[in-house]
């Protein structure tokens, strides 16, 4: 008797589900076995019962996640779950992003998690993995986002760095606190001066240090830290920093924001930022194009960003592509939307403060134009 | 055309005012004085004429772009601003161009009178031939809309900065009809002035709120601390019309309105009396429609705001009117430094020698002896069809620009419903990309009813949160509009109600906003059609 082949990957409200290897991918609710894409919130959630992640992803998960059970693999290699292959792949978005292969009886599903196929120098560059279906994300899915080449902006952020030192401004640089803030530090040009760090990014840098990984020498700031020390350096702060006392100290200071959101000029004007810096650790709209003919996929599916629009866009141009609903985009969902703040409570003195736009907002001159 | 090009980002790049003058100054004085005559009538709203319509520019550019119709649309949705739509999505230019600004605008200029074939070719080589930030202010240029995030007043300062000119007499200079082929640089920045336009408009003086919020009442004790004593000041009812200012000199005339628009032509009933006043005169007032003597509703004037031909019908339904508030030239002279009181005589005089006092009226004195009683009669402003109440210092001088000291206006409470929200469309500029422009209903038996628009009056905090509501409770889409679960009650604020014809609840509002987010109230306790009615 026929019978029809129940896929190898479900969505289900939980999240991404292999019912043959009996175990899920990024879940949202609490669940026996997780499999973890990477480290953001939106992906590694706590309550699951053991995890199996990327051996880069250790110290943070553990870090943000508190006493877990977890199984950690290298890149390539592979292991099985009741007979259900499993193997992460770099995915280029944050140090220990993988894209989850999954393979049954010659049929190969891959979960993409977040990725971005340009390589950010410190991050494990993206590699394409053929399958037959891809879940892909699609944060800036469409085409008024592309990136120009990260040397470019960086030449921009060094630039401005200088100056503000000429001119004795404190340097603030946000961006968020796994992913980008190790990106920035990479690729600051450190004969300009010293980089300082505010403490949520402090901790995630020194988990990633007990995971072996060589980042550039930081200070973490504190109390007794001289105003006309930090001055002569850089300041890298989360989102969550943004208008806070805390950051209101270095005043007189200058600060950049770092989001590929920064592209659009509304969405940076919102953010009222004094500069806005496009870098963004998600694919634009030609990396995800070729990221996903490059798996030759038979099927794709869009978990979060503009999925509508790119999957009218990739049928028009001959994929099979579907919208599925999931949860993911906390970290670059929405240009509105701010990071999740770690479980662990921050260093005395450096408490998260919500980002609150309006206390950043300057009154009527953002609003007003000259247009009159 | 870099160097503006520099201009328009290095403003983009900063929030500190200072910073923003330093940055103009620099521009200032490194471009040639016809490139700065061109920036200044783009800064003030003096746009060259579409030479393309904006259809083509889109088609186009999409052909440019290789984008599928639809896949535009939204792209533009996404950044909320058409010019920059296009720059993000035209492929990278190959080549570069150093003409200036004003060879570009002489350019634009000219290809207006080319055929369709010829503007074409020469909107995709310019493309070409420009970098992105450069791409952004020609699509600017192009398209219209130029709104630039610094005010008027910053390049005000900047030029007064280079020229030790003083602020008032730069504002006053910039003003008028001018065009940057017509005027230079030398002239604006003179020592001595040129008179030689005669059309030209003295920058209006405009008064703060009294009191920011209807949450924040003032009491008359408040008032007296505030301003001092009642007998030093004049109060007039704040008129809900056209705010103008109207020239005779030399026998010509000119009307304008606060938005620097010349507006002569569409006011004839103004002509006559403003023909026959004495030369060297200019007058400070509102416009509003008059019937049988009284003021009718702003809904009523707005029918011919806009319209090319006044037809004879209009001109019946909704004849015009000057309600005089001031004079500030006369006998050709600038009388804007002189106090109040001796303004207010010199228009009392006028207006007493005019043939058309029916035409030519003025804003009469309300008559208190007290902040307490002001106060009570500011409660009857409704039935004077007049927004509040103004506030004007007996020996002020009158001033430029909108300040705080000697003017004063203290509108009336808004009339206020509670509201569902139903709709919801992105916004543009800063709101880009965010649902912030909400359609709201009343109950009508069980049907919801729209009946206003509005998209304003929520923090950036609760607009996210809204955002994310519309996001996740869309029931349909019709193009960039969502319907969305009725769910959502908001307080809804608006200065008058008016029968209509046009809207689906039979009714129209003018300027509703919103005043406060109803988190406490369930839709089903949202106000009804009839409570909205019953404020008609």
């Amino acid at each position: 008797m026929f019978m029809a082949k129940k896929p190898l990957l479900e969505f289900t409200d939980r999240g991404i589900y292999c019912p043959v290897g009996r175990f899920y991918i990024d879940p949202w609710l609490p669940v026996d076995d997780a499999v973890i894409t990477h480290a953001h919130s939106d992906h590694a959630r706590v309550g699951h019962r053991r995890y199996l992640a990327h051996e880069y992803s250790e110290q943070v998960l553990r870090y943000r996640l508190g006493e877990i059970q977890l199984q950690t693999v290298p890149y390539g290699e592979t292991l099985m779950k009741n007979g259900v292959q499993i193997g992460l792949y770099p995915a280029g978005h944050v140090i220990g992003s993988a894209q989850v292969r999954v393979c049954y009886q010659d049929e190969v599903w891959v979960v993409s998690g977040d990725y971005k196929v340009d390589d950010d120098g410190i991050s494990t560059p993206f590699e394409p993995v053929r399958c037959h279906h891809f879940i892909s994300e699609c944060t800036f899915g469409m085409p008024v986002y592309r990136w120009k080449p990260q040397a470019e902006t960086f030449a921009e952020i060094n630039n401005w760095w200088r100056k503000n030192v000429e001119n004795g401004l404190a340097t603030v640089i946000v961006g968020y606190s796994l992913g980008k803030a190790q990106r920035v530090l990479q690729n600051l040009d450190l004969s300009i001066g010293k980089v300082y760090t505010h403490g949520v990014i402090e901790n995630t840098n020194e988990a990633l240090r007990r995971n072996g990984i060589a980042l550039n020498p930081t200070h973490r700031i504190t109390t007794d830290l001289a105003k006309e020390e930090i001055r002569k350096g850089i300041v890298i702060a989360p989102p969550s920093a943004v208008g806070s006392p805390w950051m209101r100290r270095f005043n007189p200071y200058d600060f950049g924001y770092c989001s590929g959101w920064m592209s659009i000029r509304g969405a940076k004007r919102r953010r009222a930022a004094d500069r806005g810096f496009v870098l963004s650790d998600h694919a634009d709209w030609d990396g995800l194009i070729s990221a996903i003919d490059a798996t030759g996929c038979e099927k794709v599916y869009l978990t979060h960003g503009y999925t509508a629009s790119f999957a009218r866009y990739l049928n028009e141009i001959g994929f099979d592509a579907h919208e599925v609903h999931t949860l993911y985009g906390g970290d670059e969902l929405t240009a509105a939307d701010e990071e999740i703040a770690p479980t662990q409570p921050p260093p005395e003195g450096e408490a998260l403060v919500p980002d609150d736009e309006s206390k950043v907002l300057p009154s009527g001159e953002d609003l007003g134009g000259a247009g009159l | 055309m870099k160097a503006f090009a520099q201009l328009f980002l290095s403003l983009d790049e900063t929030n500190k005012t200072n910073e923003k003058v330093r940055v103009l100054k620099d521009y200032f004085l490194s471009v040639p004085d016809s490139d700065k005559m061109h920036m200044l009538a783009l800064f003030t709203g003096r746009r060259p004429k579409r030479p393309i319509n904006a259809t083509l520019v889109r088609t186009w550019a999409m052909e440019m772009a290789h984008i599928p119709v639809w896949l535009f649309e939204e792209s533009y949705q996404v950044v909320g601003d058409l010019a920059e739509t296009i720059t993000l999505l035209l492929p990278k230019s190959t080549s570069s161009s150093n003409k200036t600004l004003t060879e570009w605008i002489a350019e634009i200029n000219a290809i207006a009178t080319q055929t369709e074939e010829g503007r074409k070719q020469w909107l995709l080589s310019s493309w070409e031939t420009l970098d992105t930030q450069e791409r952004f202010v020609f699509n600017k240029l192009l398209t219209g809309g130029f709104r630039i995030g610094v005010s008027q007043n910053l390049v005000v300062k900047a030029l007064a900065d280079i020229s030790g000119l003083d602020a008032a007499t730069v504002t006053h200079r910039i003003m008028g009809n001018w065009m940057p082929e017509n005027y230079q640089f030398a002239d604006l920045v003179a020592a001595e002035g040129l008179s030689d336009d005669v059309s030209r408009p003295y920058p209006f003086f405009l008064a703060y709120p009294i009191q920011e919020t209807s949450e924040k009442q003032k009491t008359a004790g408040e008032l007296q601390v505030a301003l001092g004593d009642a007998a030093e000041w004049q109060a007039e009812w704040k008129w809900d019309g056209i705010r103008a200012q109207l020239i005779n000199r030399n026998g010509q005339i000119f009307i304008w309105s606060r938005g620097e628009d010349l507006a002569t032509e569409k006011f004839p009933e103004l002509h006559p009396f403003l023909k026959a006043l004495p030369h060297g005169t200019v007058l400070d007032g509102e416009i509003l429609s008059f019937k049988d003597g009284l003021p009718m509703p702003f809904n009523v004037l707005q029918t011919r705001i806009g319209r090319k031909n006044l037809s004879k019908k209009i001109l019946e339904e909704s004849p015009v009117a000057l309600i005089a508030y001031d004079c500030l030239e006369h006998n050709g002279e600038d009388i804007r430094h002189k106090p109040q009181a001796e303004r207010r005589l010199l228009l009392e005089q006028l207006q007493a020698a005019t043939a058309h006092p029916d035409i030519f009226r003025i804003s009469v004195l309300i008559g208190f002896n007290s902040w307490g009683e002001l106060a009570e009669i500011r409660g009857q402003s409704r039935s004077m069809i007049a927004e509040g109440v103004m506030l004007k210092r007996k020996n002020a001088a009158y001033q430029v620009g909108r300040r705080r000291g000697d003017w004063w206006k203290w509108k009336i409470d808004p009339l206020s419903v509670d509201a569902v929200m139903i709709y919801a469309q992105k916004g543009h500029g800063r709101r880009a990309d965010l649902y912030t422009d909400y359609t709201f209903a009343v109950w009508d038996g069980d049907k919801l009813v729209p009946f206003a628009k509005a998209y304003s009056g929520l923090s950036d905090e609760e607009i996210r949160k809204v955002d994310n509501f519309v996001k996740r409770n869309t029931l349909e889409k019709f193009g960039p509009v969502r319907t969305v679960k009725p769910e959502l009650v908001f307080e809804i604020g608006f200065e008058g109600i008016n029968y209509s014809t046009r809207h689906k609840s039979g009714v129209a509002l003018r300027f509703p906003r919103i005043l406060r987010w109803r988190t406490d109230k369930p839709m089903e306790e949202a106000d009804t059609l009839e409570t909205l009615k019953a404020l008609l």
